[in-house]
């Protein structure tokens, strides 16, 4: 009976890791996001451990990418960089996450980095489960149009016979609806078919994020963001916990010394001039994180 | 074709971060497998114990992980249960706690499924030589349940090889991830390059799951005769 005896114990061993296991997922499944049990580390320890870790995009450049050598780069990856500079005295203790769009506050919140810094745009529904700090980056609507036809104000929409093209699904799609229901809108799907659309003369502009359309006109002569920017402005910013405030006061202290040496124009012309080109700094850069 | 996008495979060091990345498949299903089926056989075991309590715990368990997608394991154990006991786990021993345990749900399903099968007589005629039930499980039995086990587990093991994909949610970065970010650093420079290296990853998972059916079919054929 030896053996029967062995058995059962091991059953009974086996079965409690289980409904241990079982039952400990399901409860967090209950729990779901609000985890604010979860802590943060101080300054101090960040300094103790010699790193900090700051989750970034792998897959959004020229904000945050990993380059063909697979090191980390972009816009928002060379800020980082400087964070962690000043902060503990060396670029390399930057440690960095690769973080995807959607698990980006779940990161904050369950203490797996210290700061968000990918591409991280300002709303109220985010700052309820994260604090933001001061921002580095704005953004707005643009419209481009063609140079033999430019549209330079929005009432020019307003004609008869004019149609603004849109991609479905966009905040500037909402935006148009709302704030100006007499303007004719053509939609599509894919941003590649928007466009299209408008080097066919299907429509007379395009309106869109302005950093989408400041990329592609750049890459394509013959048409040029006449209207940089207009509507609603959102801010991109670092993030960290909540409640972190300690960390928060010196990312918006360091933000303001950056602005005295014009940092965040420094990493527009390292990572952004590439893709947007000069002459649209003013648009997209927030130095010393204060908008004008 | 000039520019077609293949060339964007041997930029930089881009082939061999892709090898990486595989590794990192491979590493993570590899692990899951051999845990997964440690536990999977004893839990199979378990399963035809004549112990209602006991089976309908190892049934839940396994409805667990057969209702709840792999997903939100990930997430839960990531992002709720790791910070939850102050342990920081890293993405990749996330990833593999998660996917040893889905293993271990579905490998004791099909052993379970395997013994069960078995025809009475055969448990019978055990009995009747006056085998323990030890020794009617490892003489009798199991021997015969593995030959039935064999083309589900492959199935299994191929599903958690290509499962794995969904690691990169918890920021473990391997081979799709990889080819993901290869494919948008060139977005402008090479549109076409997508077609290029999901193909290479396409022929990558290809090389790891093409022998596990090879196997399972030699196995068999050696087992019929």
């Amino acid at each position: 009976m030896g053996k029967g005896k062995k058995l059962i114990t091991g059953i009974i061993a086996a079965s409690m890791l289980l409904v241990g296991l079982t039952a400990c997922g399901n409860s967090d499944n209950n729990a779901g996001s609000n985890s604010s049990s979860s802590k943060f580390d101080s300054i101090e320890q960040l300094k103790k451990n010699g790193k900090i870790r700051i989750g970034v995009f792998a897959d959004k450049p020229p904000f945050g990418y990993v380059d063909s050598e697979g090191k980390n780069q972009g816009f928002d990856v060379y800020i980082a960089k400087r964070f962690a500079k000043d902060l503990l005295g060396d670029e390399s203790k930057a440690e960095f996450v690769l973080v995807d769009a959607a698990s980006r506050v779940a990161y904050l919140e369950s203490n797996k980095v210290d700061i968000i810094m990918a591409n991280f745009t300002v709303t109220d529904e985010r700052k309820e489960k994260v604090d933001f700090a001061s921002p580095y980056m704005k953004l707005s609507f643009g419209i481009v149009s063609p140079d033999s036809a430019p549209i330079t104000s929005i009432d020019q929409l307003k004609e008869k016979g004019q149609k603004l093209i849109v991609a479905k699904g966009t905040t500037a799609e909402t935006y148009f609806t709302k704030e100006y229901p007499d303007i004719e809108l053509l939609k599509f799907d894919q941003y590649t078919e928007i466009f299209s659309a408008l080097k066919d003369g299907r429509g007379a502009a395009i309106a869109n994020d302005n950093t989408e359309l400041i990329a592609w006109a750049k890459s394509n002569p013959g048409f040029t963001v006449s209207i940089p920017a207009f509507g609603g402005q959102d801010t991109i910013a670092p993030a960290v916990a909540k409640g972190n405030t300690e960390l928060l006061s010196w990312i918006n202290t360091e933000l303001e010394t950056l602005g005295k040496e014009k940092f965040i124009h420094e990493a527009y012309n390292a990572t952004l001039n590439e893709v947007y080109g000069e002459g649209y700094t003013d648009e997209l850069v927030v130095e010393g994180g204060k908008i004008e | 074709m000039p520019n077609s996008g293949i060339e964007v495979l041997f930029e930089g060091s881009n082939f061999e971060r892709l090898l990486g990345g595989l590794l990192v498949t491979i590493e993570i299903s590899f692990v899951s497998i051999v845990i997964g089926t440690v536990l999977g056989v004893l839990m199979g075991l378990l399963r035809t114990v004549n112990s209602r309590p006991l089976r309908l715990v190892l049934r839940l368990y396994l409805e667990a992980f057969r209702i709840i997608p792999i997903l939100v394991w990930l997430y839960v154990v990531h992002f709720s249960f790791s910070p939850m006991l102050h342990i920081d786990i890293s993405g990749g021993a996330t990833a593999i706690l998660v996917f040893s345990l889905w293993g271990a749900a579905e490998i004791g399903d099909i052993v379970r499924g395997a013994l069960e099968s078995m025809p009475k007589h055969q448990v019978e005629s055990g009995h009747a030589l006056g085998l323990s039930r030890g020794q009617l499980y490892r003489y009798i039995l199991i021997p015969q349940a593995v030959r039935r086990m064999l083309p589900g587990s492959i199935n299994l093991a191929t599903r958690i090889v290509k499962t794995t994909s969904l690691v990169v949610l918890i920021g473990v970065i391997e081979v799709v991830k990889i080819g993901q970010q290869i494919i948008e650093l060139g977005v402008i420079k090479a549109p076409n390059a997508s077609f290029w290296v999901y193909g290479f990853i396409f022929i990558l998972y290809f090389i790891v799951c093409y022998p596990l059916s090879r196997l399972s079919r030699r196995f068999e054929r050696k087992w019929q005769n």
